[in-house]
């Protein structure tokens, strides 16, 4: 079992990471970058394949250099064999069109092709959920890669590697959610969503977990980011700089709406401990809340 | 019927990663015996609490080094290289040196914490199991026998599919699910535990050397019996970690109950004693309140603890001996895992298997581990003793003239040999009169008033509770009769709970119906410390917390 798995570098969101100036965009500089959460769903689900049946998981992102430490991030927090960076200027400022052309050719250039692909369910900056499917797209453009079905919102899978198939549930919402049961031949091409979960039910799997996790994790902790992260430029992918990064870009950005924060609900009045008047207006207050009522 | 066909097979699962189940793990991964470790906890220790010394006995055939040959250097604290017992009746104290009755038999013995300790002990199991094809994995809660035919083949699990074994060693700990399952222990009577309860404080180790004058690699036991208790039977722990204590209590479980005690507040009446400022000094730091039941081997330990391929070791086959003052516990559970283990490693050579058990029952017999914990004097003298007519008679004299004069007579150079016997120990019954009453006469007629002030202020129940970790699951327990007559006993001897007290598990309340009063007790699950107490006293449906889920001690 070949897997690999796509991911991308996304600001931190979380409270106390990110930074804002005062018109509300975003500081770049400020914020870590880190492995965008839904692609460690992703990971999970073909780490699980991992653990299960064995094989290869190759992590993969295309980014500037810095997105090795995202890489790694992914290595330890879950699990890699191995890691690869599309990288040079070229690729920059790629809308997610052009972000699949060159996954796609990246995946291509591995020279043998993948049972599983996983991708997680869009990012936590551009929010498109585009880029995932439009790979998967891209192949049947160039053709080098047999057509692979792609099974999207999986919450929960499996292979069955003697059978050549793989069985996911996928989590359909509409006015009422339903888990649909869906089965692919492989190769396949999955988006997992933010609601997956791994399962392990054996205690030989849970075994195997235990010792796959401390085998990534001193693999990580040894990581040399020079050495152990292969990176390809568009050359090494005979790709038209035409094609990709801005250039290769349909989408056109009009202008960006900084969100406005929303308005307060409550409305807060300084009451000074020494005033004692004061302070019986907010005993008097709170008292009927009191015992829990 | 159930297909059992497909499921995991192992030649032997333990179930829990304490000592008793380290022990069995590692003896049956010596000997090549595949083995699966499962322990509920997030980490081994995270469920487990001691007082705790471990001892290394010269007459057991396994000490817990033999198995772990850095035990002492990677997982204890100090070592113990003083005791003494103090027997207190008000601020008198009369206190005697019982160092022979600790090294009695005794190659060394350890402070430890159970954090600490078992998950060092888990780690090497780990490394070890898993050259045998097992391994150990935490957070799998066991939670029954899986049976074929009737017979246990092996167990089932919250976590995981069932799982078949040629051997299963439950090493579940006091309240094991497995020695239920199976109908060998049941929760039933109160007088065959104990409850105890534990404060670590922290102390910068310089001030644990000044404070007790010793040095490094030195370390103190201190016992306190007498009236400090409000007349529960029982008595008090204090032993120096590296940096910190651990200070504890000790009750029977049935005298707990019939005084209404609240186990924390005879915790606070020793940790706020004059005697104790000398080492408390007035920067008490509590890192963790804790508790468990300790069962009373004399009553409970099962004289044979298996059945069909299950073999039970250590508390969940009541392996607890209470020797007087002194309690061992880990030791026997090293012994007997070990023994186990060894039981079906000769099983399987007779191409046998599953006649582990009885071979394991009869070396506990032949090694002397039984007459450890269920000592033929005890059986005789210290039952006799226990007759309520003769108890009552025996009180009556130790406390009268002729009592004190005796006292006076024997002197405290006596006295203190008498407190070393381990024979005189061994036959001590479960009465007033040794926990309570000759400690005071003792204190009162020899001691020596204590001059000190303690500025101790131990923190109140629900700051106790809330500096536990939990990681909260669905309810554990459940409430059968939740009529006060039933489990009101719950309200003050549960641990976490109090009365006047709304943010434990147990309170009681008064319901109004239609005209009358209904007396009735309710159950909150959250701040349990699954200590067992409450499946013991009140009429529940006890099982443990799901794998990671509930309380989880760092100090232990």
């Amino acid at each position: 079992m070949r897997t690999v798995v796509l991911t991308k570098g996304v600001p931190d969101f979380r409270e106390g990471q990110v930074s804002f100036d005062e018109d509300g965009h975003l500081e770049r500089g400020k914020t870590p970058t880190v492995m965008n959460p839904n692609d460690k769903q992703a990971l999970r689900a073909a780490f699980q394949t991992k653990v299960r049946h064995g094989g290869t998981v190759s992590l993969m992102s295309m980014g500037p250099p810095g997105y090795k430490e995202v890489l790694e991030e992914g290595m330890r927090d879950v699990y890699a064999d191995d890691l690869y960076l599309f990288s040079d200027r070229e690729m920059g400022a790629a809308d997610t069109w052009a972000t699949a052309m060159t996954i796609a050719t990246g995946i291509e250039h591995l020279g043998e092709e993948p049972d599983l692909i996983v991708a997680g369910f869009k990012t936590a900056d551009g929010e498109t959920g585009h880029t995932g499917p439009q790979t998967n797209w891209c192949f049947d453009i160039n053709e080098n890669l047999a057509d692979r079905p792609l099974i999207t919102h999986v919450i929960a899978m499996d292979v069955d590697e003697e059978a050549g198939t793989v069985r996911a549930k996928r989590l359909v919402e509409g006015d009422v959610s339903e888990i649909e049961t869906v089965e692919a031949d492989l190769p396949a091409f999955v988006v997992t969503d933010g609601e997956f979960e791994s399962s392990y039910r054996t205690a030989s799997q849970r075994l195997t977990y235990k010792d796959l996790r401390e085998e990534t994790q001193a693999r990580a902790d040894d990581i040399d980011l020079e050495e152990d992260v292969t990176v390809w430029n568009h050359e090494d992918l005979n790709l038209d700089p035409d094609f990709i990064g801005l250039d290769g870009s349909p989408t056109i950005v009009s202008g960006v709406d900084p969100i406005p924060k929303a308005p307060s609900e409550r409305e807060a009045q300084v009451v000074e401990p020494g005033d004692e008047e004061g302070m019986n207006d907010v005993l008097e207050a709170v008292t009927p809340y009191a015992g829990g009522d | 019927m159930t297909e059992t066909d497909d499921y995991e097979h192992y030649e032997a699962v333990v179930v829990g990663c304490g000592p008793g189940g380290a022990a069995a793990a590692a003896a049956l991964a010596n000997n090549d015996v595949e083995t699966l470790v499962l322990e509920r906890g997030v980490d081994a220790g995270s469920k487990n609490v001691s007082g705790g010394l471990v001892y290394a006995e010269e007459s057991s055939p396994y000490t817990i080094d033999d198995l772990f040959p850095d035990f002492r250097e990677e997982a204890t604290e100090r070592p113990t290289t003083e005791n003494y017992i103090h027997n207190v009746a008000g601020d008198q104290v009369a206190s005697f040196d019982i160092s022979s009755l600790h090294h009695h038999d005794s190659e060394w013995s350890d402070a430890v914490l159970r954090r600490k300790m078992d998950s060092w002990l888990a780690e090497r199991v780990h490394e070890m199991t898993r050259e045998t094809g097992g391994g150990l994995l935490t957070e799998v809660r066991v939670n029954g026998l899986l049976r074929e035919n009737g017979e246990i083949v092996g167990v089932t699990t919250s976590e995981l599919d069932p799982i078949k074994a040629d051997l299963v060693v439950a090493a579940d700990g006091v309240n094991s699910e497995l020695a239920r399952d199976a109908g060998l222990m049941d929760w039933e009577d109160p007088d065959e535990w104990f409850q105890g309860v534990k404060a670590v404080v922290e102390m910068d180790p310089e001030d644990i050397n000044e404070r007790f004058g010793i040095e490094e690699g030195e370390g103190h036991a201190h016992l306190f019996s007498g009236d400090l208790f409000d007349g529960v039977r029982g008595g008090g722990f204090l032993y120096t970690n590296e940096d910190s204590l651990s200070i504890g209590t000790v009750f029977h479980l049935d005298s707990l109950t019939e005084e209404e005690a609240e186990p924390h507040e005879l915790l606070d009446n020793l940790l706020t004693h004059p005697l104790l400022a000398q080492w408390l000094g007035d920067d008490y730091e509590e890192l963790e309140y804790s508790a468990k039941l300790v069962p009373d081997s004399k009553k409970a330990a099962h004289p044979s603890p298996h059945q069909d391929r299950l073999v039970l070791v250590g508390d969940a086959a009541g392996q607890m001996q209470a020797q007087g003052p002194i309690i061992k516990g880990m030791n026997h559970a090293v012994t007997a895992g070990a023994l186990a283990a060894e039981a079906f490693v000769d099983a399987k050579a007779r191409n046998d298997p599953h006649a582990a058990g009885d071979l394991y029952e009869q070396k506990l017999r032949d090694e002397g581990v039984m007459e450890k914990l269920r000592p033929r004097s005890y059986r005789t003298l210290g039952k006799l003793a226990e007759a309520d007519p003769i108890s009552k008679v025996t009180d009556a004299v130790a406390d009268s003239a002729i009592g004190r004069a005796g006292v006076n007579l024997l002197g405290p150079g006596i006295l203190e040999r008498l407190f070393s016997s381990p024979r005189m120990m061994a036959v001590m019954p479960d009465t007033r009169t040794p926990y309570v009453t000759i400690p005071t006469i003792i204190a009162e007629e020899l001691g020596e008033r204590v001059d000190a002030d303690n500025t101790v202020e131990p923190p109140e129940l629900d700051d106790r509770i809330g500096d536990l970790t939990y990681d909260v699951g669905d309810p554990h327990i459940e409430l059968v009769d939740n009529s006060f007559e039933a489990s009101g006993t719950a309200v003050t001897a549960c641990p976490v709970s109090a009365k006047d007290f709304g943010g434990g598990c147990y309170r009681d309340e008064h319901v109004k119906t239609n005209g009358s009063e209904e007396h009735l007790v309710s159950l909150d699950t959250q701040p349990c410390v699954e200590c067992g107490t409450c499946a013991v006293v009140a009429d529940t449906h006890w099982e443990h917390p799901d794998g990671g889920k509930g309380v989880e001690y760092k100090q232990g």
